[in-house]
């Protein structure tokens, strides 16, 4: 039986919107609107979906460091929506994020291991001398030289700030690491560095990570279970290989497709499926399926019944209206 | 044999620096023949956008200059012309779009202004006859309803649209070439196919040639016909795309394409393994030494590569590759 460490029921996390009259009803942004997913020990969670889709959001959300108006999150037995400020803080150290950003989410003014000490600081009470030593643990874990610990942000490289970046999130030895597209910033070449980085942690120390990412060739690398996110919602939800080879929600299917490939074979067989215009404006979401305007086989179920996220099979979980039992895409017959 | 629309040789551009002179692009020569799409691939740093920037005309003044080689183009030689005919040549021949279509337009007037101004300086149409092509472009480039579109501000407007308008404008004059610098990195990828499939369908109807900047091996699979794999203002690695791809005989062309995850037709539950470039793009100041510039990150190097230049040599079917150990590693 696998070891659940994460478990995110029908969360749902809004941002009020500015009211043209003051007695109007309040109205709201839903960014992230009643998702549920669940993480097992040691394994990694992609959530995928392409700018505006609510992964960060629901990322964050997880961590609590924006506030969910409704669901449930419960990390080792607690839940984290409930529990009060200074309890959060201690099981904050449970928790930890590596940014995007490693340009931006480093403090210019702090030399490296003060920087990857302050997790320590903060969240735990061990001696300076416990802390030193778990530093110059953390900077060869991550491959980098003790003598750069001396160094400030500006003196590295991206790929070695983004270590510097993981090394901080290792620190306080959490169970849970939440990794917000953490190689999209950096040049290509070096991408590779930090992917196989994250990687061998994980085989060494067992770590659990909640990766969010646009780019789908990073997300078959890097995951075990995948939840792809459009407007909000969760629309499939399946392990890596299912999703990639049998892709159940037509948005999947023309994500997936849209991939530009280097492999001439997949070039061939892939009929590209266009999906045309922009998702629709997320103030004033539609009604039925939120991908039907954008839908090459939408049916009139679709823009009146919103599609609820149902188990096909094996775990493999699609919300579309058009997905039959047999767990076939609606998109064959359309090709 | 046709000859080449644009033909470059030996250019060197040179930036001026805190630290002194540095070629940015060194000894860079190549052909783009009509209706050919080519690819600049490489990381950032590479000099790739700089050869583009060069060949329009639009190096940053003061800073950076041509300082030897040629840009032949039909003819001429753009790195002599003058200031007035570049700027006819500057939209009207040879465009560009660049990657951010987020501030690459100007938020104060119309995309319908910002089209026909383009039409209205280079083709001298009226103000009329300019609206109504722009709107034919609008309509060409697949933005639905370009009639009222066509008034609307460019905040109005998503990153995949605003993209599209600078298409639009690019083509304006329908241009010989187009270069394309990193056109939909920041676009999600659902719209780069919707872009990539237009201008793969404007190439078709207009017979323009498209040199497309990217850092992203699979976008060159799926654009382009031809590489060039740019490192440190050099040519690393030159050849048919999937020729290059199947048979790469530069170790950074290998580092690249094997550096990052790719999509693969049946994914299995075997992982790949991802070959790692150490270390970063050399600075300005050891470009134009004479050593090849990637040993300090290259796995096969050898003493005579810290000490000369690696020539660029003919290896088979039109592919060329700058590496003294090609193939033997």
């Amino acid at each position: 039986m696998p070891d659940q460490l994460l478990k995110v029921e029908n969360l749902g996390v809004r941002f009020p919107l500015k009211n043209r009259s003051i007695f109007g009803k309040k109205s709201y942004l839903y960014a992230v609107d009643n998702i549920s997913f669940e993480i097992n020990r040691g394994e990694t969670l992609a959530i995928v979906g392409e700018s505006g889709s609510g992964k960060t959001t629901a990322a964050l959300a997880a961590a609590r460091l924006v506030d969910a108006y409704t669901g449930k999150i419960t990390l080792e037995n607690i839940n984290l929506l409930e529990i009060k400020k200074e309890t959060l803080r201690k099981a904050r150290n449970k928790i930890q994020f590596i940014f995007q950003d490693p340009y931006s989410s480093l403090n210019p003014r702090l030399r490296a291991e003060e920087i990857v000490k302050e997790p320590l600081n903060s969240l735990t009470k061990f001696s300076a001398s416990k802390k030193q030593k778990l530093v110059n643990e953390l900077f060869e874990a991550v491959g980098l030289r003790p003598e750069q610990q001396r160094l400030f942000p500006h003196q590295f490289s991206g790929g070695q700030r983004q270590r510097i970046g993981v090394a901080r999130a290792l620190a306080t030895q959490p169970d849970l690491i939440i990794c917000d597209e953490p190689v999209s910033a950096l040049d290509v070449a070096v991408q590779a560095q930090i992917l196989n980085l994250l990687r061998k942690l994980q085989e060494e120390y067992g770590l659990t990570y909640l990766f969010i990412s646009h780019d789908l060739g990073v997300v078959q690398h890097m995951s075990d279970q995948i939840a792809v996110m459009y407007m909000g919602k969760i629309v499939e939800y399946a392990d890596r290989l299912s999703l990639f080879n049998n892709p159940l929600h037509p948005y999947t299917a023309a994500l997936l497709s849209a991939i530009p490939s280097i492999d001439q074979k997949r070039r061939e067989k892939t009929k590209r499926i266009l999906i045309p215009g922009d998702p629709p404006d997320p103030i004033n979401p539609p009604i039925g399926c939120r991908f039907a305007n954008r839908c090459p086989v939408a049916r009139e179920i679709c823009y009146q019944k919103e599609p609820q996220l149902n188990e096909i099979k094996n775990g493999h979980k699609v919300a579309c209206h058009l997905v039959d039992k047999k767990a076939k895409s609606p998109l064959e017959n359309f090709k | 044999m046709i000859d080449p629309l644009l033909s470059v040789r030996n250019l060197r551009i040179e930036l001026t620096t805190r630290d002194g002179v540095a070629p940015v692009i060194d000894d860079f020569s190549f052909d783009l023949f009509p209706g050919e799409a080519i690819s600049f691939v490489g990381e950032s740093g590479c000099g790739k956008s700089m050869t583009a920037l060069g060949i329009m005309g639009l190096l940053p003044e003061g800073v950076g200059k041509i300082a030897s080689g040629s840009i032949s183009f039909s003819g001429e030689d753009l790195s002599t012309v003058s200031d007035k005919r570049m700027r006819s040549i500057r939209g009207n021949e040879i465009s560009m779009i660049f990657q951010e279509p987020m501030t690459s337009l100007n938020p104060i007037y119309t995309i319908g202004e910002q089209i026909a101004e383009v039409l209205r300086a280079h083709q001298g149409l009226s103000q009329k006859a300019a609206w109504v092509k722009a709107i034919e472009l609008l309509d060409a480039v697949r933005i639905p309803n370009p009639q009222s579109r066509i008034s609307d501000y460019p905040f109005q407007m998503s990153g995949g649209q605003r993209q599209r308008v600078m298409i639009a404008i690019a083509l304006a004059c329908e241009p010989k070439i187009l270069i394309a610098d990193e056109p939909t990195t920041a676009l999600d990828v659902t719209v780069q196919a919707q872009i990539f499939d237009l201008l793969n369908d404007l190439r078709k109807k207009t017979g323009t040639a498209i040199i497309l900047i990217t850092h992203d091996m699979g976008a060159v699979a799926e654009m382009a016909e031809r590489m060039i794999v740019m490192y440190a203002g050099r040519k690393a690695e030159e050849g048919p795309v999937q020729q290059v791809i199947d048979n790469a005989r530069h170790p950074y062309t290998q580092g690249l394409i094997s550096c990052v995850p790719h999509v693969q037709e049946i994914l299995t539950s075997e992982r790949q393994t991802l070959q790692e470039v150490p270390g970063i793009v050399p600075s300005l100041r050891d470009f134009g030494k004479d050593k090849c510039l990637f040993a300090s990150r290259c796995n096969s190097v050898s003493e005579k590569c810290k000490n000369e230049r690696p020539p660029e040599i003919d290896c088979s079917n039109s592919q060329r590759a700058a590496c003294w150990h090609m193939g033997g590693f």
